[in-house]
């Protein structure tokens, strides 16, 4: 059936609809991933935004139970060159088209995907309207739609996709990935803000014998700190990190009460609540193969990146400093701030999709977790 | 870390000659390195027989030596140019072993020699596979389980524990030479005994088969900080038990999800750990069960190899190059991204779009051999095509083989079973789209090839829009502009279609652009488009936008050599990257057409621009129409590239040199007859016929011997000399297809002295570029023989005339760059065998002896030089001998008549130069890795005619106190002549004979001079058997006085060595 693309800045991009039918509207972005396309749909980091992947064909592996990065799919829309004509993987449940079809949402295949990419890195990502069925004869319309659209900057989307009530997290990661853990001894527990939070963030965290509560992304410092946590966890996420004004002021209000870990969103706030800036990025980074540096050891990370914001290298983080940087374009990676044990990064050390390299920083949340009650204790 | 400054001067290791296993992609990774380490101001000496490669010209090194790949003679290099370290991880397993073993005697250690890039024990760890199966499953891994044997009965032993079928595969060999599949106890023996040959080591890993498990590979790099990056995933289309080399090949892996290919990854790292990698590149391979996911862990490489130059130009990042900078100190962070030029080396290309390799092999030269692959690898080379689905991928692949197939299922054969498709082939690929053109269902052809289903899937949808077209019997008009572009989105190229709808591919061309179908173009870029790409490495496809970017400076196209082949390899690459430098010197933008991955020329900063593309006349078309190059040259990749020139100057393209109707002058048989006839020359009487029935006439009025051939072939393919009727009948009978392909019948020059002639003109002038003589006499292909310059046994009257001849026939052919003669000289009449109006396979060995590039010479020619301009009017002199001597695959084909003839089998060439004949023929013969004796036993048996030659050798091999050792006839004749012979039984007089004593090593040297008819199955075997074991043998008389000569000077003086650079100093 007749399907559409169709960017703001008027360019459109036939294709052939799969999924569901109608219209949807959100940011253009695209992921260089090569594998990994059901936990990327599933990144809640990805609501309000259309995805089109750079590898040609997609859905080859099909869909399973075990990847999925949390309960739902959370892409506007999802734009392939390729999509496979069959299933072809041990560990597969069902189809990318009945998935996406399950789950509400439009895909698009045979799309020019490379040029549409190119675009992007040109103008810049943009607000664009995709569209399955009688709808995307209207072009005119779905560039007006797009132009009508939810602009990314100044958007607080964290509220759309938060937890709204608190839960414990206790599943560990299936050791034929993830390698043995040890078993733990006795659990710390963590408080985490659930700002859009992937599954393999909390899986790893418990692989590391840490209890984890996760919170709305609106729950007040002092809640939090009722519940005497050995450390503060501050999640990934989507839309405008300055936009979160609330979560800002909380993690404030928390820092030195606790150490602090914050990842991809969690560490533009936590920069934002240190006195730093966010700037909106021309096309961000969205991929599993980034270098990034770890400056105190001067080893290189291929991280996963999932990001549109980032934190301004010029921008006064108060005490905290610069830790890692993207080799790319050398943008900032990590920070941490000593004297009130805080730290984060940009990308996804938890992966999944993409390298393992980055995992480290959990161990050193526990250290520093560890670090706090023994000090606590004393 | 910055670069290491305690090291200054880095010695590296070729890999020798073209082989199976072995090819051009070492000549790939060797220039890498070393353009790499010069431009770091280290002083690098290069080693390396073969002297066809890139990597061996004198400014890719400070010292080049072009010698015997040998411990001994590498000490002696080594103790001449005393270098602070060694590299030995670019010149593939042969360079890897000859480290070993210097390193290991201790030479190494006592020289101050380092070994970057590799540590011995990393090396055994990874090679020994006994080694490295406890090793794996020390840290957790799982590897299938195997047992290192030394003997047939513990192989046997072994495999009643795990059941059959059973893998062999010897230790320290390369493409997994003497490996097999056994599926009973007689096989094993067979199998298990021939791999315990061939291993250096004598023993072989007996393994549990992984039939029906998919095959993986990751190419990997690290650097001394422990800095990692998977460079690229393989996945297999042929499953476990098909070596990867034989296999069919996509790149990046299609049917696993990410956690699955995190886990190879992790694996991986953990591998380099334990191993010991701490600086290069390196590969692993894995087996994968497609039921459950278990992995298997089969092998690692610690070194740079084929599937990395073919993961280097399917990502656009260059191992070779990085591993050689990391082993100097180098992190990846460190080394810029070429392509991009602002990123660093420290990430994970990814890739959007599909990479399809396909092996080509050619079995049809190795009558006898088994057809069946295994885990032993068979192909002579590959290709390499890019698209941006599998589909158009694949069908770009198959249309680069150059073998006769528009695409996957452009030639169906009706009469095929199912069951056919179990037993892996060269064919199975184009059986699977037969058969599902003949209706066989998905799951039946999934079953039977073990192929994943997502590939064959993808295969049924090609074979449905063929279907489409076929089914309906479309016209050609009744296609419209979406239907175009659906069949150019699965990759069908013109000439597909119009086969589908019956009409020639140009009105297919012409209809499609008049529809505005054309081709775009696309870069690789290693980052799928995130940054953008400044080096231009394109490919085609039919989607929206072209990156192509042509610039408007005056360019060149070269058109490249396609798949290397038997006839036509390394040498062709080499003219093509010559002349590519040439013209980028004389300023011209130089864009470079080739789709064989092994290669120098596809490497992205030889050209200006790079096109991997098929060689067929649309595909390089379509770069004409984009880029309008000035000019357009074909004479330096090989026949393939002549064979489209035509097709090409009628749609418009600017050829330049040597004309399209010059190609055909030299190539039609009756005009370039006339026109020897014209200028006095004579020529071997012959005819051509077109049918069976002229044959036998014809044959017996030109009087046999006889030689036959079919016209146009390069490598004398299916060419024979044949003795009477009979044997010409069957030879026809045989070969040919009547259909309007001639037969070429001509007078066979029997006891002939073979000359070739490699020579430039400029339209006005001829420059002789050297004049080689044959060592084996006529009737040994020119590509077979060994030859020497100068010529050590023509009188400088015959070289008058055959300077004079070449001369004249340049002159009147209108040549314009490189042309090829062959000459024949019997009874003190020259003759022209043939001329080659392109750049010869012995142009990279001229060059060499000279000191002078004729490629580059020829290349300036072709865009307007004069001779007199290049200063080259005059033959060049030749300081010492000079002798190229062939390299054959005769091992991986056991029972293979390994004697010479007319059909051309070699797959490479070594060099031996020494100021004595002797000497350099002994080198030649140690490049070739045999070895000749200075004592010992000689078997010699030889035919009626030789005998009256033999008595003078037989008396000179006596004289060095060598054992003479004869069956029946000739031990009589010797012992008559008064020469000690000790007589030995023939297979046929039961044993002891020949062939026990060869197995036991009683053999040292032997020499075997079969005769036409009179081939029989002894020799069949002896000679077989000769290659497998190592055992030198030479099968004709004029090699044999070669060889003798050779051992005379040998025991008189040692060898010495000395470079290129110094050769050419005194030369001055």
């Amino acid at each position: 059936m007749k399907a559409a693309l169709v960017l703001e800045d008027g360019r459109v991009f036939p294709g052939e609809g799969f999924g569901a039918e109608g219209v949807s509207t959100g940011e253009i972005v695209f992921n260089t991933s090569m594998t990994g396309y059901q936990e990327i749909l599933t990144d809640p980091s990805y609501h309000r935004q259309i995805v089109t992947m750079t590898v040609p064909h997609v859905g080859n592996t099909g869909v399973n139970l075990e990847d999925p990065e949390s309960v739902k799919v959370w892409v506007a829309g999802f734009v392939v060159r390729s999509l496979s004509p069959i299933v072809s993987n041990w560990r597969n449940r069902g189809d990318l088209a009945t998935y996406l079809k399950d789950s509400g949402i439009i895909g698009l295949s045979s799309v020019a995907t490379r040029a549409l990419v190119r675009h992007i890195r040109e103008i810049g990502v943009m607000r664009a309207a995709v569209a399955h069925g009688r709808e995307a004869e209207d072009t005119d319309a779905l560039v007006d739609m797009a132009r009508s659209s939810l602009d990314m900057s100044g958007a607080n989307l964290v509220d759309d996709v938060s937890v709204q009530t608190p839960y414990d997290w206790t599943d560990e990661s299936d050791a034929q990935w993830y390698g043995d853990h040890p078993a733990a001894g006795d659990r710390p527990l963590i408080v985490a803000y659930d700002y859009g939070i992937k599954r393999n963030i909390l899986r790893m965290m418990a692989d590391r014998g840490l209890r984890v509560t996760v919170v709305p992304a609106w729950t007040p410092p002092a809640e939090v700190l009722d519940m005497n946590p050995a450390g503060v966890f501050l999640s990934n996420g989507p839309g405008d990190p300055a936009a979160v004004d609330y979560a800002i002021a909380n993690v404030q209000s928390l820092l030195g009460a606790a150490p602090i870990f914050g990842i991809c969103l969690g560490h533009q706030i936590l920069a934002l609540a240190l006195g730093g800036e966010t700037e909106k990025m021309r096309f961000g980074h969205r991929g599993g193969n980034q270098p990034v540096k770890h400056l105190a050891s001067g080893e290189v990370e291929i991280a996963s990146h999932n990001h549109g914001f980032a934190v301004r290298a010029d921008s006064d983080l108060k005490g905290g400093e610069i830790t890692h940087l993207n080799l790319n374009d050398n943008t900032v990676a990590g920070l941490r701030h000593h004297e009130l044990r805080a730290f984060s990064v940009q990308y996804h050390p938890e992966a999944s999709p993409g390298p393992h390299d980055s995992f480290y920083l959990f161990d050193e949340f526990v250290d520093a977790v560890h670090g706090n009650r023994s000090s606590r204790e004393r | 870390m910055p670069k290491r400054t305690d090291i200054k001067s880095i010695m590296i290791i070729g890999s020798g000659p073209i082989v199976i296993g072995q090819a051009c992609e070492f000549d790939y990774s060797g220039v890498q390195a070393c353009k790499a380490l010069k431009a770091q101001g280290y002083r690098v000496v290069l080693v390396n027989s073969n002297p066809a490669t890139i990597m061996t010209d004198p400014q890719f090194a400070d010292a080049t030596y072009i010698e015997p790949l040998t411990p001994d003679i590498c000490e002696k290099i080594i103790a001449l140019e005393q270098p602070d370290a060694l590299l030995p991880t670019v010149g593939g397993q042969t360079a890897l072993n000859l480290a070993v073993q210097l390193k290991a005697s201790g030479f190494l250690d006592r020289h101050g020699v380092e070994l970057i890039g590799a540590t011995l024990t990393s090396i055994q760890l990874a090679e020994d596979r006994q080694l490295f199966n406890d090793t794996m499953r020390e840290i957790g891994l799982a590897v299938p389980d195997s047992k290192v044997v030394s003997t047939v009965d513990d192989a046997l032993a072994f495999a009643k524990v795990i059941g059959y079928p059973i893998l062999i595969r010897p230790s320290f060999t390369m493409g997994g030479a003497g490996g097999g599949v056994a599926y009973d106890s007689d096989e094993l023996r067979r199998v298990a005994a021939n791999g315990i040959q061939q291993s250096p080591l004598g023993e072989v890993l007996v393994d549990k088969s992984l039939l029906g498990w998919k095959e993986y590979e990751l190419e990997l790099m690290r650097d001394a900080k422990g800095n990692f990056v998977v460079v690229c995933s393989i996945e297999n289309l042929d499953p476990m038990g098909v070596h990867t080399g034989d296999s069919i090949t996509i790149a990046p892996a299609q049917t696993l999800t990410d956690k699955e290919i995190q886990r190879l990854r992790n694996m991986s790292r953990k591998i380099f750990d334990r191993v010991g990698i701490t600086t290069g590149g390196a590969n692993v391979q894995f087996a994968i069960n497609p039921d459950d996911g278990e992995v298997y862990v089969i092998e690692m490489n610690p070194r740079v190899s084929r599937s990395s130059a073919l993961a280097s130009k399917a990502t656009g990042f260059p191992i070779a190059k990085i591993a050689a900078l990391v082993a100097v100190g180098f992190t990846l962070d460190e080394i810029p991204n070429d392509i991009t030029l602002k990123t660093p080396a420290s990430f994970e290309p990814s890739l959007d779009y599909i990479v399809v390799k396909i092996p080509r092999w050619d079995f049809k030269k190795f009558a006898g051999a088994d057809p069946v692959l295994g885990p032993q690898m068979k192909a002579v080379g590959e290709v390499m095509a890019i698209g941006r689905t599998f589909p158009e991928a694949l069908q770009k692949g198959v249309r680069s083989l150059d073998i006769g197939m528009e695409g996957f299922g452009s030639q169906v054969d009706s009469d095929l079973r199912p069951e056919a498709l179990s037993v892996p082939t060269a064919q199975r690929l184009f059986q699977v789209a037969s058969l599902i053109a003949g209706g066989v269902g998905f799951a039946e052809i999934v079953r039977q090839t073990h192929f994943d289903p997502w590939f064959v899937q993808q295969m049924h949808d090609l074979m449905a829009i063929h279907g489409s077209v076929v089914g309906k019997a479309l016209r050609l008009s009744d296609l419209d502009e979406s239907d175009l572009r659906k069949l150019k989105h699965y990759g069908f190229s013109d000439a597909y279609i119009a086969d589908l709808v019956g009409v020639d591919s140009l009105a297919v061309r012409d209809y499609r652009k008049r529809l505005g179908v054309e081709a775009n173009f696309y870069r690789v870029d290693t980052c799928a488009a995130e940054f953008e790409a400044m080096t231009p490495y394109l490919y085609s496809t039919y989607e929206m936008e072209d990156e192509a970017a042509p610039s408007h400076a005056p360019k060149v196209m070269i058109l490249g050599g396609g798949p290397n082949r038997i006839g036509q390899g390394i040498e062709f690459d080499y003219c093509c990257v010559h002349a590519c430098f040439a013209l980028r010197e004389a300023g011209y933008e130089t864009i470079m057409v080739n789709c064989n991955p092994e290669t120098v020329s596809t490497d992205y900063d030889t050209a200006d621009r790079l096109y991997f593309e098929p060689l067929t006349a649309e595909d390089v078309m379509n770069i004409v129409d984009r880029e309008q190059p000035a000019g357009l040259l074909v004479q330096f990749g090989g026949q393939t590239p002549l064979n489209i020139a035509r097709d090409l100057e009628r749609m418009g393209a600017p050829i330049w040199g040597t004309s399209v109707d010059t190609i055909d002058l030299a190539e039609d048989r009756e005009r370039f007859n006339a026109l020897m006839r014209r200028l006095n020359i004579a020529q071997p009487s012959g005819a051509t016929i077109l049918n069976r029935e002229e044959a036998a006439g014809a044959a017996a009025s030109i009087g046999y011997p006889v030689l036959v051939r079919p016209s146009y072939v390069l490598g004398g393919r299916g060419m024979a000399i044949v003795f009477d009727e009979a044997q010409l009948l069957a030879w026809l009978d045989d070969h040919v297809e009547w259909g309007g392909h001639p037969v070429l019948i001509d007078q066979f020059l029997d006891d002939a002295y073979e000359v070739d002639v490699d020579a430039l003109c400029d339209g006005a002038h001829v420059t002789i570029g050297g004049i080689m003589q044959h060592i084996e006499q006529a009737g040994v292909h020119s590509g077979d023989s060994a030859c020497v310059v100068p010529p050590y046994k023509i009188s400088y009257f015959h070289l008058d005339i055959i300077r004079d001849h070449s001369r004249r026939i340049g002159l009147a052919l209108g040549v314009k760059g490189l042309f090829n003669i062959q000459f024949a000289v019997k009874d003190d009449e020259v003759y022209v065998l043939e001329v080659n109006p392109r750049a010869s396979r012995t142009v990279p060995f001229i060059s060499k002896a000279t000191g002078r590039p004729l490629a580059r010479y020829a290349a300036q020619i072709t865009a307007g030089a004069t001779l007199a301009d290049l200063g080259f009017l005059d033959e060049p002199s030749v300081n010492g001998f000079f002798i190229k001597e062939a390299v054959f695959p005769f091992q991986k084909f056991p029972g293979v008549d390994t004697r010479l003839g007319p059909e051309m089998r070699s797959t490479g060439e070594v060099m031996g130069h020494a100021s004595s004949f002797g000497h350099a023929f002994v080198k030649s013969q140690a490049s070739a890795w045999l070895s000749l004796p200075e004592s010992g036993v000689v078997f010699i048996s030889v035919n009626d005619f030789d005998k009256p030659l033999v008595a003078k050798m037989a008396r000179d091999l006596a004289k060095l106190d060598f054992d003479l050792l004869a069956t029946e006839g000739t031990a009589r004749w010797l012992n008559q002549m008064g020469i000690q012979t000790r007589r030995i039984n023939k297979l046929s007089e039961g044993k002891p004979h020949i062939m026990d004593a060869m197995q036991r090593r009683q053999v040292d040297l032997i020499i075997n001079t079969p005769r036409g008819s009179q081939a029989h199955e002894d020799g069949v075997a002896i000679r077989s058997l000769a290659y497998a074991l190592g055992i030198p043998i030479v099968t004709t008389m004029s090699a044999a006085a070669a060889t003798v000569q050779g051992i005379r000077r040998m025991r008189e003086k040692p060898l010495s060595v000395r470079s290129l650079q110094s050769h050419y100093e005194a030369m001055m």
